[in-house]
């Protein structure tokens, strides 16, 4: 009796959850239909650090009535990444749009099946080549939109130049620093006979605007593993482990508890800046006089950061996203990102715009860094080629370099064989 | 419901004998099963939690496992071979077992004799037994974080009191030893207290007899401790270490904040097992299979270090006790 009717009453349920299933179903998908012609629609965009959107995100509310826009922000790129790959991998709950930093967006392209194509007449053209070529797939997949850039200036201690009895000005110290590494280390060592700082924070991180500039540092884009063969990589590592055997380097591991305290205590005197990195240079040394940023970058160009806006193909407003996303990349915005933010823009058009080469620095000594990193930004030739073991092989360069530099617990040549191993060990 | 468990007893009685016989086996199956369903929730809760990840992380370590691409080939055994080829698996192995003799040896002697004192008739009992539990409250992260600043090799306070009294500085990021002394520190920090508070309540839980006949017999302090006391903790001694064991070995958030890139120092000065483990699945090759593999060979490994050390302080503790 009683089983007859738990059965029953579990029927019931049953039938009723079906038919309320199916009137669920058809109203969603009335409303997926209908969301075009204006339906309500909430779009996720998750963003780190700071991209400078908050008063956008208002405007694109108030022009379109129909879209919520829910901002969640990480605290730092890393936090980012391991959120987008732990839900890249279980498939579900990522924002509608997702920004991506450029030294993990090539993990990513290798699944742009997991990615919308971004690709339309209307962007075409908006970037600079190169920002735009390192988020296309081999078979021409647009992944992400372009948001801001790290275009590399060289930064210098002017008052440690003017004790040393170098120039100071910073056209004078542009065109002193010449046009290749060699030019600038052969400054450096002139600069270090007459001064006890160190030219250069650790060799590590001049070796990381080296590599940015070559077209295929590790990797040939048949998926070929050449970092160990590649003279280009062999010589840039001798080239800045011997700038540390020649006393040039302060031995600081960048970002190192012991790199931020150098700030305050004259560690070092010059240091590769891409744009976002003023901010993090004026934190670190504040109080301290003599910043400058000079009009130059040994070796032709270099670009390091910036990131990407993505539209995961689990989004389920597709559309909506890819509109949202070209709209806050489009120049006018990123302008308004820079104002707010720093983030250096991207986009053709903005470079030119007087909103941002009026741009001037109090903490550079008034330089014009605006202007500055337009022109860092269009001297840039070189996309580099990042495949799949990029960051493994970078990582294991990087400790290479280190162990040499900074923990002297390996010569070059030592060193150099442990790097072999680790990229042989990748396989 | 209500209705189901009132109607047994409702329903007119069948036959007295066989009546009796369904009751009597009714009981004897609560009885024995009762206990079970009881504590089945834990159980459940770990074959769901505990023991399907474990079967599962097997079953991926067997593949070619990418975290975002998913489960490739399978491979056999492959995995296995290929950590136990690298020397950077090895070299965590080192680093795991120096940081944990480093932190657990330091940790239980200094505990017992912590507990010793705070067992004492000392002046505001509470507070300091309440104090020495204060920095277990801190976050590991947070830990990690300020004393890397201690630690820092050219501008940490601790190289700077060393070198204002004329020794020399310590390379705390590149020295291998060192760095594996450091990061005890940060362990000790935080788990001496809370493991200092197992050891009193063991403590307080020894009869008093013993110490009066002890006394008795002349014994003096340090030999009642010895003879008595440490006899005594034997049990807790051994829930101790296998705890500290199990921690110790898979060491993680003080090794990985103790600089930026948390990779473990550019020559792998203090890179563990759980960090390597974590950079193969979750770092740039994103190999879930080797990181499954790896934790394998991680969970072996703890049980033989744990079996080995439960031996041995079996063995100390009765010996200690003078033959029983």
């Amino acid at each position: 009796m009683t089983t007859t009717r738990v059965i029953a009453t579990f029927g019931t349920i049953a039938l009723a959850t079906a038919v309320l299933g199916a009137c669920g179903g058809e109203d969603s998908s009335s409303g997926s239909d209908s969301s075009a012609a204006g339906e309500n629609v909430t779009l996720t965009l998750a963003t780190f650090n700071e991209f400078g959107y908050e008063d956008l995100i208002t405007e694109y509310e108030a022009a379109n009535p129909n879209i919520t826009i829910e901002h969640k922000k990480a605290a730092t790129a890393t936090e980012a990444r391991d959120n987008i790959n732990t839900r890249l991998a279980a498939g579900s709950g990522l924002a509608d749009i997702e920004a991506v930093e450029v030294d993990w967006l090539s993990e990513l392209m290798q699944y742009p099946d997991k990615f919308t194509d971004l690709n339309s007449p209307d962007v075409e053209g908006r970037w600079l080549d190169w920002k735009s070529a390192m988020a296309t797939t081999p078979d021409g997949k647009l992944i992400g939109y372009g948001t801001d850039i790290g275009p590399e200036a060289i930064c210098y201690r002017a008052d440690l130049f003017e004790a040393a009895g170098l120039p100071t000005d910073r056209e004078e110290v542009a065109s002193a620093m010449g046009s290749t590494w060699e030019d600038y280390f052969a400054l450096g060592k002139k600069f270090m006979s007459s001064s006890d700082v160190a030219w250069m924070g650790s060799a590590g991180e001049v070796y990381n605007a080296m590599v940015n500039q070559m077209p295929n540092a590790y990797e040939q884009e048949d998926g070929t593993v050449v970092a160990t063969s590649n003279p280009e990589v062999r010589e840039a590592y001798d080239m800045v482990t011997q700038a540390s055997a020649d006393g040039l380097s302060a031995h600081l591991g960048q970002w190192s508890d012991d790199w931020t305290s150098s700030f305050q205590t004259d560690g070092f005197a010059t240091m590769p800046c891409p744009s976002w990195m003023l901010g993090v240079i004026e934190g670190n040394a504040s109080g301290v006089e003599g910043w400058d940023i000079a009009n130059t970058f040994p070796g032709g160009g270099g670009n390091w950061g910036g990131s990407y806006l993505t539209v995961p193909t689990q989004s389920e407003h597709p559309e909506e996203a890819k509109a949202l996303a070209a709209w806050l990349t489009a120049p006018e915005q990123q302008i308004k990102a820079f104002v707010a933010k720093g983030t250096f823009p991207s986009q053709q058009e903005a470079l030119s715009s007087s909103e941002l080469t009026s741009v001037t620095n109090t903490f550079f000594a008034d330089a014009p860094t605006g202007e500055i990193f337009a022109d860092r930004a269009e001297a840039v030739t070189v996309v580099p080629f990042k495949g799949p073991q990029f960051s493994a092989i970078n990582d294991a360069m990087q400790q290479a370099i280190a162990r040499v530099d900074i923990d002297k617990t390996d010569d070059a040549d030592a060193s150099w064989q442990k790097f072999v191993s680790d990229v042989e060990s990748l396989g | 419901m209500s209705v189901d468990t009132t109607t047994p007893a409702a329903a007119p009685a069948p036959p007295a004998p066989q009546r009796r016989t369904v009751r009597e086996r009714l009981r004897a199956v609560d009885a024995q099963v009762a206990p079970y369903a009881y504590i089945s929730p834990f159980f459940v809760l770990f074959a769901l939690v505990g023991l399907f990840p474990l079967v599962y992380t097997f079953w991926v370590s067997v593949h070619d496992w990418n975290l975002i691409g998913g489960k490739g080939a399978f491979v056999g055994l492959d995995n296995y071979a290929q950590a136990l080829g690298q020397e950077n698996f090895w070299t965590g192995a080192r680093n795991t077992v120096s940081i944990f003799l480093l932190s657990g040896v330091t940790q239980t002697v200094a505990a017992i004799a912590l507990a010793a004192v705070l067992n004492q008739n000392i002046r505001a009992r509470t507070f300091w037994r309440m104090g020495v539990l204060l920095p277990f409250v801190i976050a590991p992260v947070a830990v990690g974080v300020i004393f890397s600043k201690m630690f820092a090799d050219q501008s940490g306070l601790i190289n700077s009191l060393l070198t204002s009294v004329g020794l020399p500085a310590v390379g705390w990021h590149s020295d291998v030893f060192a760095s594996h002394v450091a990061i005890a520190t940060m362990v000790n920090f935080r788990w001496t207290g809370y493991v200092t508070l197992i050891f009193l309540a063991a403590m307080q839980a020894i009869p008093t007899e013993l110490y009066e006949a002890a006394v008795l017999d002349g014994a003096s302090r340090m030999r009642q401790f010895f003879s008595v006391t440490v006899p005594m903790l034997r049990p807790t001694i051994i829930f101790v270490v296998i705890t500290a064991t199990i921690g110790g070995l898979q060491i993680f958030d003080e090794p990985r904040v103790f600089d930026q890139q948390g990779l473990g120092g550019a020559d792998r000065q203090w890179m563990t097992m759980t960090m390597y483990l974590y950079e193969l699945g979750w770092g740039p090759q994103k190999s879930f299979g080797r990181a499954a593999a790896v934790s394998w060979l991680l969970f072996l490994f703890i049980i033989v270090i744990g079996v080995l050390n439960y031996l041995a302080t079996r063995r100390i503790a009765s010996s200690s006790s003078g033959g029983k």
